[in-house]
């Protein structure tokens, strides 16, 4: 089977121009129910008025501490989640008015973080493969199955016929991407696809999958808490804290300037590579907020160097602080916003 | 290395067999499983083939040869308060105690079954629905509301059947509920929802697969119970009706002849004591040689 009859892609509609996934004030808040009758005691909110784009072929990087939301926003955007509010807009189609669920699944696939419990241990690893695109009525699933699995390097016919557990982690991640790419979608959702794998096996599984994005023209959302591995195979960056974004940007623009002060901790929490210039104290100190009852104003200014009154009444909002497209929700940023500090820090 | 090449070693011969080739592998290992499986296979062929094994009539009195003891020519067990023959009678036994023991369990494991997984696929208010119901049953001890269900059906086999079977979906639906909760959470289930199938797809492809195996297991280790249950239903009058040969009933009627030979009217309850023992140590057996994974 060639690329082509392995791959039907749904065609595209808008253009280079119009990007592939617009999501717009997503909101997700998830009860705590308590007491006998199961009333709901708070919420937690654990994605509160996430806005993003996505363009034709990039790949998007999302990254950010435990609990900031990732995942959340991933499994919001693929639909296994329901939305509270807000849009997603699949190439133009907006989900729930032009584009049903189900369409939508077929033109956004995931990734699990744990390769182990996203495979049924029952099934072997070319009925996995094989189920989405039988579902989907594609013609000649077992095929399509076994050109991917070849495609992602596992020999169809010593692996088809294995089950999950006979296969290391790698391999099985491998077949992850096979099963996500059998329904031959258009945008790719890795959510933590890379973290659990050895450094060694991590890098060859990032480099199929920029092989991958250029043979078959995907485009990839990649959550990941290894900034390394963000900068390595991401074009834009999107900084989550606490369910909402604070920072988007180009990777080389925000390796060059990390303009949110959450976004500077995040940066230097990284290890240096060089053994005289480590990092000696934490740079960020205690623990995030509890997302039930997150800090009014501006969600970092708890825990932010630069915090003034005006942070803990005023939430900032996303604008644009550069000429590329470098956004960050930061009343430092903003000259107009009344912060002391306001437009002198770089 | 390049992306061609298979990355890893040739699987462990064991592991290619396949599941199930490998828990009758481990069951055949163990000693007391297997006593166990050849003491439950004996009792339910010679249930099976009674009618033809040469037996006496088991319903055939005799005035004369009233509880004669164990041991006695002709009749190697003795005979029961009516001089009908003791072995004879616990063999015919057998057919209805153990289709009684194990007919409930059976369709209780259909019903229980159905009912955890939806309950525990779908989630939200119809799981608190399902479970909240099941719990009203929860509240009452298994033998009174066997009892009582069969105190107010009447006496009889079908109403023993349905009586038990009642007894018998709580529990089962309950580890259902759980077992199908715990996998529901697991990543493949949302990655086969991704896809676009329906709940049923992926309830048939990817959940009953996965959580059949538990509540199997769980629902052999109630067979013991069950037998113990339709003997007490019988032994009470509410069960079967005399003159039909039955462990229960049978530990009834030979209850007065106590002083005379206890012996004698222990047999019907070794009887019922050896199955359930043995079924319980079997499916005991069968959930470590299921536990061994990976």
């Amino acid at each position: 089977m060639s690329a082509t009859e392995l791959y039907d892609r749904l065609p595209d509609r808008g253009g280079p121009a119009q990007p592939l996934l617009t999501v717009r004030g997503l909101k997700k808040y998830f009860p705590i129910r308590g007491g006998i009758l199961g009333r709901t005691r708070a919420m937690v909110q654990a994605v509160d008025g996430v806005s993003f784009e996505v363009r034709k072929g990039e790949t998007l990087g999302i990254v950010g501490e435990s609990g900031c939301g990732k995942s959340t926003t991933a499994r919001l955007a693929v639909g296994l989640i329901d939305r509270d509010e807000g849009d997603i807009i699949f190439d133009g189609d907006a989900l729930g008015d032009t584009l049903s669920l189900r369409e939508l699944r077929r033109g956004i696939q995931m990734v699990f973080q744990d390769s182990y419990a996203s495979l049924n241990p029952r099934l072997t690893i070319e009925e996995s493969v094989a189920f989405g695109a039988r579902v989907q009525g594609l013609s000649d699933p077992m095929g399509r199955a076994h050109g991917l699995l070849a495609r992602v390097g596992l020999d169809p016919a010593r692996f088809a016929q294995r089950y999950p557990h006979e296969l290391s982690g790698g391999q099985r991640q491998r077949v992850n991407i096979a099963r996500a790419l059998a329904m031959s979608p258009r945008l790719v959702v890795l959510d933590e696809a890379v973290s659990a794998l050895d450094k060694s096996v991590e890098a060859q599984v990032l480099n199929l999958l920029s092989d991958l994005r250029a043979e078959f023209g995907l485009t990839y959302i990649f959550i990941s808490h290894d900034l390394n591995v963000v900068r390595y195979i991401s074009d834009r960056v999107l900084v989550m804290y606490l369910g909402e974004v604070v920072e988007v940007a180009p990777v080389a623009a925000i390796w060059a300037r990390q303009a949110h002060p959450y976004t500077r901790s995040l940066f230097s929490a990284m290890p240096s590579m060089d053994p005289d210039n480590r990092t000696e104290e934490p740079p960020l100190t205690g623990d995030p907020p509890n997302p039930i009852d997150p800090p009014e104003g501006c969600r970092f200014h708890t825990r932010c160097p630069f915090a003034a009154t005006l942070c803990g009444r005023k939430a900032p909002q996303l604008r644009k602080i550069g000429a590329d497209g470098h956004l960050a929700a930061c009343h430092l940023h903003d000259p107009t916003s009344g912060h002391p500090k306001a437009g002198k820090i770089a | 290395m390049t992306l061609t090449e298979p990355l890893t070693s040739a699987p462990a011969p064991e592991a290619r067999k396949g599941y199930w080739a490998g828990v009758a592998g481990r069951l055949a290992r163990d000693p007391v499983s297997m006593l166990c499986l050849a003491v439950v296979a004996a009792l339910i062929l010679a249930a099976i083939f009674a009618p033809w094994l040469g037996l006496a009539d088991p319903y055939k009195g005799s005035m004369i040869a009233r509880l004669k003891p164990i041991g006695t020519p002709g009749h190697i067990l003795g005979t029961d308060e009516q001089g009908r023959d003791m072995l004879a009678r616990l063999i015919h036994g057998g057919r209805l105690t153990l289709f009684i023991g194990l007919m409930p369990v059976v369709f209780a494991f259909f019903i229980g079954s159905i009912l955890g997984v939806v309950a525990g696929y779908v989630g939200g208010r119809l799981n608190t629905l399902i479970m909240r119901v099941v719990d009203v049953f929860f509240a009452f001890p298994s033998v009174l509301l066997a009892i009582a269900i069969s105190g107010a059906l009447g006496a009889g086999i079908v109403n023993s059947l349905v009586s038990l079977t009642i007894v018998f979906v709580p529990p089962i639906t309950r580890v259902a509920e759980a077992v199908t909760s715990g996998v529901r959470s697991l990543d493949y289930i949302d990655a086969a929802r991704a896809t676009g199938a329906s709940a049923l797809t992926v309830i048939r492809v990817h959940v009953i697969g996965n959580v059949l195996s538990p509540i199997f297991v769980y629902a052999t280790s109630l067979t013991s119970v069950c037998m113990i249950l339709a003997a007490g239903l019988s032994f009470l009058g509410i069960g079967v009706r005399p003159p039909e040969p039955e462990w229960g009933l049978m530990l009834n009627t030979l209850r007065s002849a106590i002083y005379v030979d206890p012996w004698l009217s222990a047999l019907p309850g070794v009887m019922i004591f050896v199955t359930s023992l043995c079924l319980n140590l079997l499916s005991d057996g069968v959930r470590s040689a299921m536990n061994v994974r990976d």
